[in-house]
């Protein structure tokens, strides 16, 4: 598995935005699925992280004028759910399962293994931005307990040694 | 029995449309056109599929509640948000057979005559989303969705819609609201969404597994469906396993078996031949069960009889090396992040219920632990909340300190001299054990 790191946009560039029209395009094309503006809103927010890796108060001002409401309700949608980055993410984003399945099959151990080996607690960060620490709530993959998921990418039936592995992969490529 | 959500598990290239169609798919979507909607729900009704994501409602019965004569438009939305814990199962459906799971979209979408449907599915599942975008280009390519499908005048439009990231979500009213762009939280009800759903129109919220079902009842009929199972409890099922077993993952078998067929047969027993000591039937929102009680029926009436409930099938078994209050403590983790905050018993007893497991975790336990446990719980059940997502942490932690009591007055005689004192309930701001976040 090849995990796609986060490029995230620096906070002095999106501290204004102006939508360029491939944004555009695409935002018209989230617009024409449903009977109002409003519903586009999370599309729209998923379509600004992709791009900038993180949703700044400048986007959100950007997303409130694009689909008229106003920024506070923006805001008010962004902070209910919890995958809206609203700081720079680090580049790859460990979310690691803390519910009971990957609690009881060997998620607690995990746990503190990449505490030890990165040096950061949950909602911790790395000094060279590379890896970011998350304690999550069930993924829906219980099967594959312990589970962490990686930016997009699941990655199951972990134990230390293949973290390590899938981590070395990942700081080499950078 | 023969496997039939799970078919194309294990076959090359499952994915693709030409596999699918292959295996006589769309069928059911040619047959359903053929006919009037009002037939197509009949069909359903006959087959007596209940709806897979937890509730158990019957599926056609939820289809001709939408009103006949309303004359602008319908929605069908299929609840793929799947983040009830110990749940993977509608996952497993998308992996390998994504276009069973269009084609119940689009039946159900013309039994209730919708020409949009909108498939949420949880934000974390990229891949899976991806996936059901494929499916729906073949689809449409190979004109099954679009204008005037197959020449029968009937249109329909399915949109993939990404949630961010909240277990609430996945009630249907809170996905309702997610999908108009709004924070996730539940509706009173009534209106239901039959009437009242999404954008005010009629709405019918089906979960991705019921839906999967309906393509197989269209071609193969509702006899043969209500023929798996037992009576008011038909068709195949996917129980979805994990925790202390030797082999966890998904197993589709007829609703009605025992959970020790599942747990000892298809799963290979406990890890390490350790002991059954107790396991969560349907999701960490149904009330716990004993490894006494492993003979009660996989099944949605004979697990309401035993006092608990099939849920979505998220069987999470614990052996004897598990700790009550660990467990109960972790699920009040859950419930506590995942509460939307509207009503007071969800918000406030799902967090108070945190703090106590907390301290007695941390070896404070007090002598009236329990019953505050339980009193907390008691006024957060049964309809004292807007949704159920206060029952779903009331149920399954009172359950769990009835039926593990000793373990729970074991940490009382072991705690601090200190907390046995009398000293009102405060906040716990000590240490915090348990694994939760």
């Amino acid at each position: 598995m090849s995990t796609r790191p986060i490029e995230a946009a620096r906070p002095d560039e999106v501290t204004t935005v102006t939508f360029d029209s491939t944004m555009e395009e695409r935002i018209a094309d989230v617009l024409r699925r449903y009977p109002s503006a409003r519903a586009a809103l999370l599309p729209v927010l998923w379509l600004c992280q992709e791009r900038y890796g993180w949703i700044s108060p400048g986007l959100m001002n950007a997303v409130a004028e694009r689909l008229g409401e106003s920024p506070a309700f923006v805001e008010g949608v962004v902070s209910f759910y919890t995958m809206y980055y609203t700081e720079p993410p680090a580049r790859y984003v460990l979310q690691v399962c803390t519910t009971l399945s990957c609690a009881a099959c060997g998620g607690r151990p995990l746990v503190e293994h990449l505490k030890g080996r990165l040096g950061i607690g949950f909602g911790g960060k790395t000094a060279d931005g590379l890896f970011q620490l998350v304690g999550v709530q069930c993924l829906g993959a219980c099967g594959g307990a312990p589970v962490v998921q990686i930016n997009d990418d699941y990655y199951e039936n972990l134990d230390a040694g293949r973290l390590d592995t899938v981590l070395d992969e990942l700081k080499g490529r950078g | 029995m023969e496997a039939v959500l799970l078919r194309a598990r294990g076959v090359a290239d499952s994915r693709a449309i030409t596999t699918y169609l292959a295996a006589g798919g769309y069928e059911g979507w040619k047959k359903a056109l053929s006919m009037t909607p009002e037939a197509v729900t009949q069909v359903v009704i006959d087959s007596e599929l209940r709806g897979r994501g937890g509730a158990g409602f019957p599926t056609g019965r939820k289809w001709s509640f939408v009103p006949k004569d309303h004359p602008g438009p319908r929605y069908l939305i299929c609840n793929a948000d799947e983040s009830e814990p110990g749940t993977f199962k509608d996952r497993e459906i998308i992996e390998y057979d994504p276009h069973q799971v269009v084609e119940g979209v689009a039946i159900a979408s013309y039994a209730i005559k919708a020409a949009t449907a909108y498939i949420y599915i949880r934000g974390e599942f990229v891949r899976w989303a991806n996936i059901l975008e494929e499916a729906i280009a073949e689809a449409r390519a190979r004109g099954f969705l679009g204008r005037n499908i197959l020449g029968s005048g009937a249109d329909l439009d399915i949109w993939v819609h990404r949630g961010a990231g909240a277990y609430i979500c996945g009630e249907e009213t809170a996905l309702i609201e997610s999908i108009e762009g709004k924070r996730g939280f539940p509706r009173l009800k009534p209106p239901f969404p039959a009437v009242v759903g999404v954008f005010g129109k009629p709405t019918v919220v089906n979960n991705v597994e019921t839906l999967a079902c309906v393509p197989h009842i269209m071609t193969r009929g509702a006899a043969w469906f209500a023929s798996i199972g037992r009576p008011r409890n038909t068709g195949p099922k996917l129980f979805c396993v994990s925790g202390h077993v030797n082999r966890p993952g998904v197993y589709e078998l007829p609703l009605g078996v025992t959970f020790r067929e599942i747990i000892y047969e298809h799963c290979g027993g406990i890890r390490g031949g350790r002991k059954l000591k107790a396991f969560f039937p349907g999701g960490t929102s149904a009330p716990i069960m004993t490894g006494g009680e492993v003979d009660v029926q996989a099944d949605f009436d004979a697990c309401a009889q035993a006092g608990t409930m099939l849920g979505s099938g998220g069987i999470i078994v614990l052996d004897e090396t598990a700790d009550m209050v660990d467990v109960a403590d972790n699920v009040a983790h859950f419930y506590a992040h995942e509460s939307c905050g509207q009503c007071t018993p969800c918000r406030e007893g799902s967090d108070w219920c945190m703090d106590i497991l907390d301290r007695m975790l941390a070896g404070h336990a007090r002598p009236g632990d329990p019953d505050t446990l339980l009193r907390i719980c008691r006024f957060s059940s049964a309809g004292m909340t807007i949704c159920p997502l206060g029952d779903a942490y009331a149920l399954p932690i009172s359950s769990i300190v009835n039926k593990f009591r000793p373990e729970f007055e074991a940490r009382i005689v072991a705690a601090a001299p200190l907390a046995q004192k009398k000293l009102p309930v405060l906040p716990w701001a000590g240490p915090r054990p348990g694994f939760g976040v």
